[in-house]
């Protein structure tokens, strides 16, 4: 008797939580195919909506910016982020703490005020020499510093699993120190170096605060759709929205097929 | 991990989907190079209000991209919504632009702090066609209007009980919860002041104060402090009144006939938004042709029926249809002209002090429970000092034994 | 050794733009406009103390519920066959890849007076409710956005406890509250201070929920911080001023958490 009513108070909290979750969403989602402007009654079904957002020249450009700065920023954060932890990984224990300590600085500190000191340095740096960087130049520096440590700490985790035996062992059988860092090293934390990026690119694609306040005139993704919520506000959005969520859907439901097919084969052999 | 490759796909997919459109034609004024910039990879940064020009939704024109297909060059149009964040966006020097449209006081204050350029009026042969009622002096050499109006009152007419006559329906703590209030400084202290008899340029701090107490005394029943999103919680019936322009207040009556706009007896501001160039442009006899093209007569008349507000430009008002050349909230009476006031730049002392009971306003807290709550945050932080310490006693004494 | 000097490009990075922003921002809070010292700024913070305490306020609420939601859920989670774990956790993470902006205009369409939860309410003959533009609002919106920065954490801690610790707790003796109190508290401290950090620092410091949400009658930190540099006062030596005294609150409680829990936390977050 107790088991079962706590089996049915189970089951409605889980259907509470993934209401609360989904509903915002389900919502959006419907509403992007309204025929009219309404955001409570249904009135018939269009497509007009993604038409139109297919035809928004501000949600283009803005698209292609925000595609150039995630490019930009993520594969030199990779680089920078991946030599930093090589060089971290190899300090002594003291150095390497206070510097992992420092590095976790923009993880920890509020977005907003990362945006806010970013803007009053290039501020500064505009007073002091005279140009004005604001733009993509600081969208693009602003993004690797707020990125740098998600690529060190996923690549650091991979420098402490891997062997350090098989960097000497690659030096003992005739390789320099540089081939034996991409024959031995490199592939062993290549793993850690794609997540980083992957990570970093779609940190930078989703960023809005920071990039708020160190964009200048230029307009990323997030900055655009902030700008379309605080006008008369159209159903394009929801359209918007509906495209990122299905494409994202559909993504995770691809990968997670094929990890589980992968964990399939490793417990076959 | 996942997460990213998701998204990356995601705005690829994207990236896939989207297709540029074409737009038709526009006859402009005869005599005016406007192709000479074309093909020199020029590019405009235009920084305008939000909702402020027609922008080819509902087939209206698309007038930048008119002005692109036309000229050649390209236009990153970008958008504000108060005057004060523009000036704040500029003094920065984070945005870098070629064409912003102010109000006329923020023009004077930029005049003053020498952030805009002279125009050369000799690029700008459609200045001629703006009437003469819109051309301040002090600010003619820097500035073409753009669009006038007044600011009033629009309400919900199934939402309120009497008919709205006066600033004093704002105070009226009938519709606690139902007010809407602007959300910047200078319109909000201008209401204020407006209520109480005085001027809307305030004549000394005290002035100001005494602005100060009405907008805090208001502050339990507004609903929210908002610019454009008065749009979508007037035309929708979230808000029974709101104080804005006029030119919006014909946008939204038309989506929702349940609301209608007032001026009110007490006066209000006129205003004139009009052009100008920053300092720091980078082509300016380019900026001068959009400032030109936006006085073409088509496209005034596209902006001014796509905005809902008045054109300076005389051409242009000639073509309005009867019913928008009528309107009294387009075009007021003299009678109501008369009562109207124009926004001056203020002392430097005055527009810091104005900003600063702006933000005291804002954070004003009008129930007074933080008083109650500032103990009670204190006493809970020591509770958790004191827990902490609580807690490392007993490791402490564990890790004893 | 040769590879620390991988790591110099980034120490430079690090100094230009976390340290060297950071000191720009305490120069500022210690200045006038002139560029005198002078500690009006701070002083002049007192005149905010209520936003600052409405802000402090919101965010507790919002971690609390947050911890109360998702510390039975990720329990359950964690118990689960180790398939559906990974399903059930992926249905978790994908509101999250939308962009947050998006996620709280949802909300916005749902809270409004005559938005759809006043609709379905009205069915009842219910409401309708002032929701949107109340304090109540921006904390469900933080709510939303945070509770899987909070489930994660305590999902990473509890899989790793014991099915058979759990099982020994029922077997003496104890009810559900008791095993939780006793047994699955001390275990997941790791996991809630992670938590309460991932979900605390976001909250204490947003300001664009707030104005989506709140209507700008529940003014925060954020607003204020961001009013002062894009907004309404340009005044960045108050708005630096402002932002110091965010960052110190916030890392007071990130080491009072820290010093709650123990130092496996940063290896959860």
């Amino acid at each position: 008797m107790r088991s079962r009513y706590g089996k049915a108070l189970k089951t409605a909290y889980l259907i509470a939580l993934f209401g609360f979750l989904y509903v915002p969403i389900a919502v959006l989602i419907v509403f992007s195919f309204n025929e009219s402007k309404s955001r409570t009654v249904f009135t018939g079904f269009t497509l007009d909506w993604y038409k139109n957002l297919f035809h928004n020249e501000m949600i283009l450009s803005a698209l292609g910016t925000s595609l150039l700065i995630a490019v930009v920023s993520s594969v030199l954060v990779t680089i920078l982020g991946t030599l930093a932890a090589i060089g971290i990984h190899s300090m002594k224990k003291r150095a390497r703490s206070t510097i992992t300590t420092i590095s976790h600085i923009p993880n920890v500190n509020p977005e907003i005020i990362t945006g806010v000191s970013m803007m009053l340095l290039f501020v500064g740096f505009k007073n002091i020499f005279g140009t004005n960087i604001f733009g993509i130049p600081t969208l693009i520096v602003s993004h690797i510093t707020f990125n740098l440590p998600i690529v060190i700490f996923s690549v650091l985790p991979k420098l402490r699993q891997m062997d350090i035996r098989l960097y000497e062992a690659a030096l003992d059988l005739g390789c320099n120190p540089r081939q034996a860092f991409f024959k031995a090293v490199l592939p062993e934390i290549m793993p850690g170096i794609i997540s980083g990026l992957l990570m970093s690119f779609t940190y930078s694609m989703d960023d809005f605060v920071i990039s708020y306040f160190t964009a200048g005139n230029v307009m990323t993704l997030p900055i655009a759709v902030y700008s379309m919520t605080r006008k008369k506000v159209s159903p394009e959005i929801n359209a918007l929205s509906t495209i990122l969520f299905i494409i994202i859907l559909s993504v995770v439901l691809i990968s997670n097929a094929a990890g589980e097919r992968k964990e399939k084969k490793n417990r076959a052999q | 991990m996942k997460k990213s490759l998701a998204f990356f796909l995601a705005v690829l997919l994207m990236a896939v989907f989207f297709v540029p459109a074409a737009g038709a034609q526009v006859t402009v004024e005869e005599g005016y190079d406007y192709t000479r910039f074309a093909g020199e990879d020029v590019t405009l940064n235009v920084y305008n209000w939000g909702l402020y020009i027609s922008d080819g939704t509902d087939d209206s024109m698309d007038v930048v991209k008119e002005f692109e297909e036309l000229t050649g060059i390209r236009v990153n149009y970008t958008t504000f919504d108060t005057n004060e964040s523009l000036y704040s966006k500029l003094k920065s020097g984070g945005g870098e632009y070629d064409v912003i449209i102010p109000s006329d006081y923020m023009i004077g204050k930029m005049i003053r702090e020498d952030m805009l350029e002279k125009l050369d009026f000799a690029n700008i042969p459609n200045y001629a066609m703006i009437g003469d009622a819109y051309k301040t002096e002090e600010y003619a050499e820097y500035s073409v209007p753009y669009t006038w109006g007044v600011v009033g009152i629009v309400y919900n007419t199934t939402m309120v009980d009497d008919p709205v006559t006066s600033w004093e329906s704002l105070w009226d703590p009938r519709y606690t919860g139902q007010i809407l209030m602007f959300n910047n400084s200078r319109d909000a202290y201008a209401i204020a002041s407006k209520k109480l008899g005085l001027s809307l340029n305030p004549a000394d701090e005290s002035e100001v104060a005494l602005a100060t107490e009405e907008l805090k005394a208001q502050k339990s029943l507004v609903q929210a402090y908002v610019m454009d999103e008065i749009f979508d919680k007037m035309e929708g019936g979230e808000a029974a009144l709101a104080p804005y322009y006029a030119g919006d207040a014909l946008i939204m009556i038309e989506e929702n006939p349940d609301l209608a706009f007032c001026i009110p007896v007490e006066g209000t501001n006129f205003f004139v938004d009009a052009m100008c160039i920053p300092k720091g442009c980078k082509n300016k006899e380019a900026a001068e042709m959009f400032i030109n093209f936006m006085c073409e007569t088509e496209i005034a008349l596209a902006n001014t029926e796509f905005i809902g507000y008045s054109t300076p430009q005389t051409e242009a008002v000639a073509r309005l249809p009867e019913e928008l050349k009528n309107s009294p909230i387009m075009y007021p009476s003299e009678d109501v002209m008369a009562t109207t006031e124009i926004f001056s730049v203020l002392p430097e002392e005055l527009a810091q002090a104005m900003d600063k009971q702006w933000s005291d306003v804002r954070s004003y807290d009008e129930s007074g429970s933080s008083r109650y709550m500032i103990p009670i945050v204190l006493v809970l932080t020591v509770a958790v000092i004191i827990l902490i310490l609580r807690n490392r006693a007993i490791k402490r004494f564990r890790d004893d034994y | 050794m040769k590879a620390k000097i991988a790591a110099a490009p980034y120490l430079v990075w690090m100094v230009l733009f976390i340290l060297v922003p950071l000191g720009v921002v305490v120069y500022f809070a210690f200045t006038t406009a002139d560029g005198a010292f002078t500690l009006d700024n701070i002083t002049e913070f007192a005149a905010y103390l209520p936003v600052f305490v409405r802000s402090l306020l919101f965010a507790v609420a919002a971690t609390v519920i947050c911890l109360v939601i998702a510390y039975p859920f990720s329990f359950m989670l964690s118990r689960m066959r180790l398939n559906h774990q990974r399903t059930v956790q992926m249905l978790v993470m994908l509101p999250m890849w939308m962009n947050f902006l998006l996620r709280t205009y949802a909300w916005m369409t749902l809270l409004e007076n005559n938005g759809l939860i006043n609709k379905f309410l009205a069915l009842f003959g219910l409401g309708p409710l002032q929701m949107i533009n109340t304090g109540g609002a921006v904390v469900l919106g933080m709510v939303y956005n945070y509770l899987p920065y909070m489930i994660l954490p305590l999902y990473t801690v509890m899989v790793k406890i014991d099915q058979s610790v759990v099982e020994a707790a029922q077997d003496l003796g104890c009810n559900t509250l008791q095993m939780t109190a006793k047994v699955l508290m001390p275990l997941s401290v790791p996991g809630i201070v992670a938590g309460i950090t991932m979900v605390f620092v976001p909250s204490v410091s947003t300001f664009i929920i707030s104005r989506m949400l709140g209507g700008g009658n529940n003014l925060m930190m954020g607003d204020l911080i961001e009013m002062q540099f894009l907004g309404n006062s340009l005044n960045y030596n108050l708005g630096s001023a402002m932002s110091l005294v965010l960052m110190v609150v916030v890392l007071i409680c990130m080491s009072i958490t820290h010093v709650l829990g123990n130092e496996d936390v940063e290896e959860v977050m």
